[in-house]
């Protein structure tokens, strides 16, 4: 386990995140993309602070920063599902063409 | 090849090999336990890594998010129990085109770039370090955060309720005509107020 196969496994997850949201249709598997582009950050960061910052307790903190942006992602855009759902019965991205009423 | 290293690998299978599959299951529900496995793995290595708090933190907060998802997904569910066969995609060969550069641009970087070697000594008390941390010098980033999640909260209950439970906002106060009888002044409230119902 050396600082390069972990960075790689991130890169790897990134990589299919990226692919999960340009790819899907449904906005809430779009959001699986992101999640998982977020997860593949997480993964990075933590390698990163544990193979070369010598344990300094600010690469913990930017994880618990990622930590708090997955939370408010999930809840900003499950709102924002519900509320495109609510105004036009729309699931899938295609359906929107603007972004007024 | 020792014991951490094997553990790391099965790992990293199982998180890279879920995440995958999270977009090539047929049922949207199958999909979030398959991102919850994915976090699940994540945080085991994260835990390996020398960062227990982070990687149990994790661990727990996706296992929460993720039973919220799968209600989400059994609500906008296309195919319902994933019996019949799902692909829903759009730009596919782009989007597999972006993910493989993003890998291997990033792969490539990591590989030519050489990192400073400072691992964490194994007797240092990281949790104790980290709290230390969280509610000492870093006290002000720490409540920032907790601050934009209040704002989540507040922006996720307005964006998700039925606007207005009384109606709109100005329903009933139509500002006095500028002459008598005459139109009312300022903004007209629209037509029919009290929510847009669209049906389709």
């Amino acid at each position: 386990m050396t600082l390069a196969t972990v960075l790689i496994v991130a890169a790897a997850l990134i990589g299919i995140g990226l692919y999960g949201a340009l790819s899907q249709q449904s906005f809430v598997m779009l959001m699986m993309g992101l999640e998982l582009m977020l997860n593949g950050g997480l993964l990075a960061v933590i390698g990163l602070w544990a193979n070369t910052m010598g344990g300094a307790p600010e690469g913990q903190l930017l994880a618990i920063i990622i930590m708090a942006v997955m939370a408010v992602d999930m809840a900003i855009g499950f709102a924002l599902v519900t509320a495109v759902y609510r105004k036009r019965q729309a699931d899938v991205t295609e359906s929107l063409t603007t972004m007024k009423h | 090849m020792g014991l951490t290293d094997l553990l790391f690998l099965a790992l990293s299978a199982v998180a890279i090999v879920s995440g995958w599959r999270v977009f090539a299951t047929d049922s949207m529900v199958r999909a979030s336990f398959l991102l919850l496995l994915s976090f699940v793995a994540v945080g085991l290595i994260i835990v390996m890594l020398a960062a227990p708090y982070i990687g149990v933190a994790t661990v727990f907060m996706m296992a929460v998010e993720m039973m919220v998802m799968a209600l989400f997904m059994v609500m906008f569910m296309m195919n319902p129990a994933g019996l019949n066969p799902m692909m829903m995609v759009h730009q596919h060969r782009f989007s597999i085109a972006a993910g493989v550069l993003a890998f291997a641009g990033l792969t490539a970087a990591i590989l030519f770039t050489s990192f400073p070697e400072n691992s964490v000594d194994p007797s240092t008390p990281v949790v104790h370090d980290l709290g230390i941390e969280l509610l000492g010098p870093s006290m002000l980033i720490f409540e920032t955060a907790g601050v934009t999640l209040l704002a989540t909260m507040i922006g996720s209950v307005i964006l998700s309720s039925r606007s207005g439970r009384f109606g709109l906002a100005d329903q009933g106060s139509k500002p006095p005509g500028l002459e008598p009888d005459g139109e009312p002044a300022g903004r007209q409230p629209e037509q029919g107020g009290g929510g847009h119902h669209h049906h389709h």
